[in-house]
């Protein structure tokens, strides 16, 4: 992989992240627990997917073969998407919801910061802008992890139950590949391991407030740095594209 | 003798055009009126939320998936600002929830149809938005205070929909012929339903003597029906789409368009409950409802723990 292939893989690392979650969060639309809720979670998907939409068409414009951002949304298969572990589980019930993006915001929360002095200065713009949002969303999502660890006894099962699940798909987060690390020493990528103490501070302080207690399994699931991901992201690629894929050429 | 007093100052205020607001003295009868109508308004807004959401996954292009996620979230707001304007009349939001879940309260039999492929997300905002909006438009002017002011902020949001709908429509109809027979079939199915949606015909609509005496309504359904057949056939016309109705021929005289007889046995069937989706509206609604009650309890107790520590 040269330079600018592994810039563009690295942009579509993020660009996929936020599309899949996105994704996952829009699933509640209609659905959602109360009212306000439902609007919130309908909204912040709309962030994402907005982040998604312009990272990819600044990937791109990186790669330069002509693809726009919804071919690079909806004619990757599988194994050519780079979104973390995590952001593709499924909305089991709402605590997974909340565990799933209050993990994942607190680690773009750290990470935007760090890449609002990215060398690649359409990154660096989309990082500001999208640590603005994404500040939002972790307020909103930590503030969820309180009430829900801090409310019922259901409600901090349920939460608990979320956590252990999910915490081990967190280390794929912070997977980097070789090509990473060379970007990382051209000033555009950053070392997802200068965030990590960062990130787990934010956590430990929003487990200690939502009664939440580290897992016995520490195991760790990888490999999305490789698109190699669980069986639930196909499915959900099989939705979101097979519209666009059955009529290629169209415009809509 | 003091009720007619009050009651003489309220046909009074009615007769200045001036608004009714909450604290104002009004008939019993024009409060029920209006509970009933904002909060089936509310639930429509609610309801509509599904067959739209229900395409927000499969949106064939980011650009349209963030615009149908802007609208829909759109409908959850003007959702919440009828719920508060119904709530000005005494009733509470969990009245109101489940009036709806029982079957008490009614919604736009509208979104009783479903939205069967991605054009019909154009047709829902072109059609269906587009007869909300000649509605609402008028209740942008009832005497009820807050419902009018309710009206003006989701009528802006509202003609921003129907210009998608119809720029949806737009580019499928010019699109290749798969995109254009997507969208003949649906302004094919859609067309009928959202004529429906003004309601019977004037001599059998059973609420509305008192909604024109009350000006809680200012034009009848017919006269909103003419309006918008009248709008919205030019508007198929340049984007090259038929309207499905034989009977459809300009009358120079009325300066309009005489129009075919929508199936009105279709519509008290659909409101009778017999409708294609109405069971899985109502089921989306109530298993929502269900699995949010431990989420809805957890906030409830976590605030109330915040209280009394705020006590102490």
């Amino acid at each position: 992989m040269n330079q600018n292939e592994a810039h563009f893989n690295y942009i579509l690392r993020l660009a996929d992240t936020n599309l899949v979650l996105g994704h996952r969060l829009s699933e509640w639309s209609g659905h959602g627990p109360y009212l306000e809720e439902d609007i919130a979670m309908t909204n912040i998907a709309l962030d994402m997917i907005g982040q998604a939409n312009s990272l990819l068409q600044h990937a791109a414009k990186l790669e330069g073969k002509g693809r726009t951002e919804d071919d690079l949304a909806y004619m990757r298969n599988e194994r050519e998407f780079y979104n973390t572990l995590l952001s593709e589980q499924k909305n089991i019930d709402f605590a997974f919801t909340i565990v799933r993006q209050f993990l994942s915001d607190a680690f773009d929360f750290h990470l935007y910061k760090k890449l609002e002095s990215s060398k690649d200065e359409t990154l660096a713009a989309l990082a500001v802008k999208g640590g603005k949002e994404v500040t939002y969303h972790l307020r909103h999502t930590a503030a969820w992890m309180e009430r829900l660890g801090d409310g019922t006894e259901e409600s901090h099962a349920r939460l608990q139950k979320a956590w252990n699940e999910l915490w081990a798909y967190t280390a794929d987060l912070f997977a980097m590949n070789t090509s990473d690390r060379e970007l990382v020493k051209a000033g555009i990528a950053v070392d997802n391991e200068t965030i990590k103490s960062a990130w787990l501070k934010t956590v430990e302080e929003v487990m200690k407030k939502a009664h939440l207690t580290m897992p016995a399994n520490t195991w760790q699931h990888s490999g999305s740095r490789e698109g190699k991901h669980t069986e639930h992201l196909g499915f959900l690629l099989a939705e979101m594209q097979y519209l666009h894929r059955t009529y290629p050429q169209a415009q809509w | 003798m003091e009720n007619s007093e009050q009651e003489r100052n309220f046909d009074a205020k009615l007769e200045r055009n001036e608004t009714i607001e909450p604290k104002d003295w009004m008939p019993d009868n024009y409060r029920k009126h209006l509970i009933r109508q904002i909060s089936q308004h509310a639930h429509s807004e609610i309801v509509g939320m599904l067959p739209e959401g229900n395409w927000i996954t499969r949106a064939p292009s980011l650009r349209r998936k963030m615009v149908l996620l802007a609208k829909v979230q759109d409908e959850g707001g003007h959702g919440l600002y009828l719920y508060s304007a119904a709530e000005t009349l005494g009733i509470t939001r969990e009245e109101l929830v489940s009036q709806l879940l029982t079957g008490k309260a009614k919604y736009s039999s509208i979104f009783n149809y479903p939205t069967l492929t991605w054009a019909d997300i154009g047709a829902i905002g072109w059609l269906v938005d587009g007869a909300a909006i000649m509605n609402q438009v008028m209740l942008q002017r009832t005497s009820y205070g807050p419902y009018a002011r309710a009206m003006v902020r989701i009528c802006k949001e509202e003609s921003f929909h129907q210009r998608q709908g119809y720029e949806i429509m737009m580019v499928l109809a010019k699109g290749s012929p798969e995109q254009k027979a997507m969208a003949q079939d649906a302004i094919n199915r859609w067309w009928w339903p959202s004529l429906m949606m003004f309601g019977p015909t004037d001599e059998k609509s059973p609420n509305s003597a008192n909604a024109i005496k009350w000006k809680i309504k200012r034009e009848s359904n017919d006269q909103l029906r003419q309006k918008f057949v009248n709008q919205t056939v030019p508007q198929a016309e340049i984007i090259g789409l038929t309207v499905p109705d034989k009977d459809l021929v300009w009358n120079e005289s009325k300066k309009g368009y005489d129009f075919g007889t929508p199936d009105w046995e279709e519509f008290y069937n659909v409101i009778a409950g017999n409708g294609p989706c109405n069971k899985d509206r109502l089921a989306a609604r109530t298993k929502a409802h269900a699995e949010g009650a431990w989420v809805r309890e957890a906030a409830q107790a976590f605030a109330d723990k915040r209280k009394e520590l705020e006590v102490i």
